[in-house]
């Protein structure tokens, strides 16, 4: 199916079940693994990753699509733009915007509302390296998506990341009492638990279809 | 000389940048279904750390402390970008398959800990052997799972058979959870081998 028939909500809701960000592309997983000891953690986690997945996707494209894309500066007078093609600079452009945003959203809490500042103010700064917001921006770009599509695949991935680091974080905590294999524990058992949540997500492949 | 030969070797099996400091996971489960897809992975995370490694130890001197985040973003991100335009260029299928994999280098958090945690503070030579020695601890990872999931899944390795006549090749390896699996048995092995005295 072309990317560009697809409605938002099929990919809202293939981002969040079939499609999750962390269980089939695999992305997020270093924060996952780190943060999904406590609930939350996860919870802070996972609510901050939406949010900034969501804005800087919108971000994101309407930067790629405006100005680097191929013919995206053919506005510019005297011709000047349409040759120009900026795309390998989408890279760095991407982390900047992602890195810039974090830093901006978190001084605007530290301001206006300290409570939610603390809750969430230290995962902020991770979120940078997170390379789930990366890779939707990435992905966004590889599957050509339009801009409510995009602001929907954001949002969707975001969520997704939350519900499956929220998961592991309850199952983590009922592993706490359960006899682990030495050498197993920690990032080994971690890693079969998500691959056994992966497989139960599987489930749901025949509800919507994207890619 | 056995100091540099350690700088080496350190990375690749005592401090393994997957195993020991859980770095760059995602990417190892994710381009693991086909041994040359890993063995291309492995190749640009190797080339990027080097020559990462090589530029912020030479810019040791000029940098400031406070900026010294920005400008390692900065030369990760340009060699990255560097690997991926020869990618597109010179072997596109392989590009495409790799997909967004290559440019999510950048946010692999090896490149960014080796050069903060050692390119920043050693001379040129030792760093170079630091950014050779995690891309191979890093990529002979790569190739482990990518041997098993693709001998196991597609009953092929690097495109020739290697299964039975007859053989069903266990489709379930190719799949997302089938990565999970085999990287969770993995650290156990290897915790298991590394324990024992």
């Amino acid at each position: 199916m072309n990317p560009v028939d697809v409605s938002p909500l099929t990919i809202l809701v293939a981002a969040i079940l079939t499609n999750n960000i962390l269980l089939s592309h695999y992305l997020g997983m270093c924060s996952f693994i780190a943060l999904s000891r406590r609930i939350d953690t996860a919870v802070g986690m996972g609510l901050a990753v939406t949010f900034v997945s969501t804005f800087t996707t919108a971000l994101n494209w309407v930067i790629y699509h405006r100005v680097l894309a191929k013919g995206a500066l053919s506005w510019l007078p005297g011709g000047l733009g349409a040759h120009v093609h900026l795309e390998v600079f989408s890279l760095i452009v991407f982390i900047a915007v992602i890195a810039a945003f974090v830093q901006v959203v978190e001084m605007a809490l530290e301001r206006f509302s300290p409570a939610m500042h603390q809750a969430l103010g230290i995962f902020l700064p991770l979120i940078t390296v997170n390379c789930a917001i990366l890779g939707v921006a990435l992905f966004m770009v590889i599957r050509g998506y339009g801009f409510l599509q995009s602001l929907a695949f954001g949002f969707g991935s975001g969520l997704g990341w939350l519900l499956a680091v929220l998961l592991m974080a309850g199952l983590r905590r009922r592993l706490r009492f359960s006899d682990v294999p030495r050498g197993l524990e920690g990032v080994g058992i971690t890693l079969i638990v998500t691959g056994i949540m992966a497989m139960a997500f599987m489930a749901f492949a025949g509800m919507v279809r994207i890619q | 000389m056995s100091r540099h030969l350690s700088t080496l070797v350190t990375p690749i099996w005592k401090e393994n940048p997957i195993f020991f400091h859980v770095l760059g996971i995602c990417s190892a489960l994710a381009v693991t279904t086909r041994v040359s897809n890993a063995l291309v992975m492995g190749a640009a995370v190797t080339v990027t750390a080097m020559a990462t490694a090589i530029c912020v130890s030479l810019l040791r001197p000029v940098v400031h402390r406070a900026v010294r985040l920005v400008v390692e973003m900065l030369v990760i991100a340009t060699f990255v970008i560097l690997f991926d335009v020869m990618l597109k260029a010179f072997w596109y299928d392989m590009s495409r398959q790799l997909g967004p994999y290559v440019g999510l280098i950048v946010t692999n958090c090896i490149l960014l800990g080796r050069a903060e945690a050692f390119a920043l503070k050693n001379p040129v030579f030792p760093s170079l052997l630091d950014g050779l020695g995690s891309g191979l601890g890093y990529s002979w990872v790569l190739v482990t799972v990518a041997v098993f999931r693709e001998a196991l899944g597609a009953g092929t390795l690097l495109g020739f058979p290697v299964l039975p006549e007859g053989a069903q090749p266990a489709q379930a390896l190719f799949l997302p959870p089938g990565a999970f699996f085999l990287m969770g048995i993995l650290v156990w092995v290897l915790s298991a081998v590394r324990r024992r005295p």
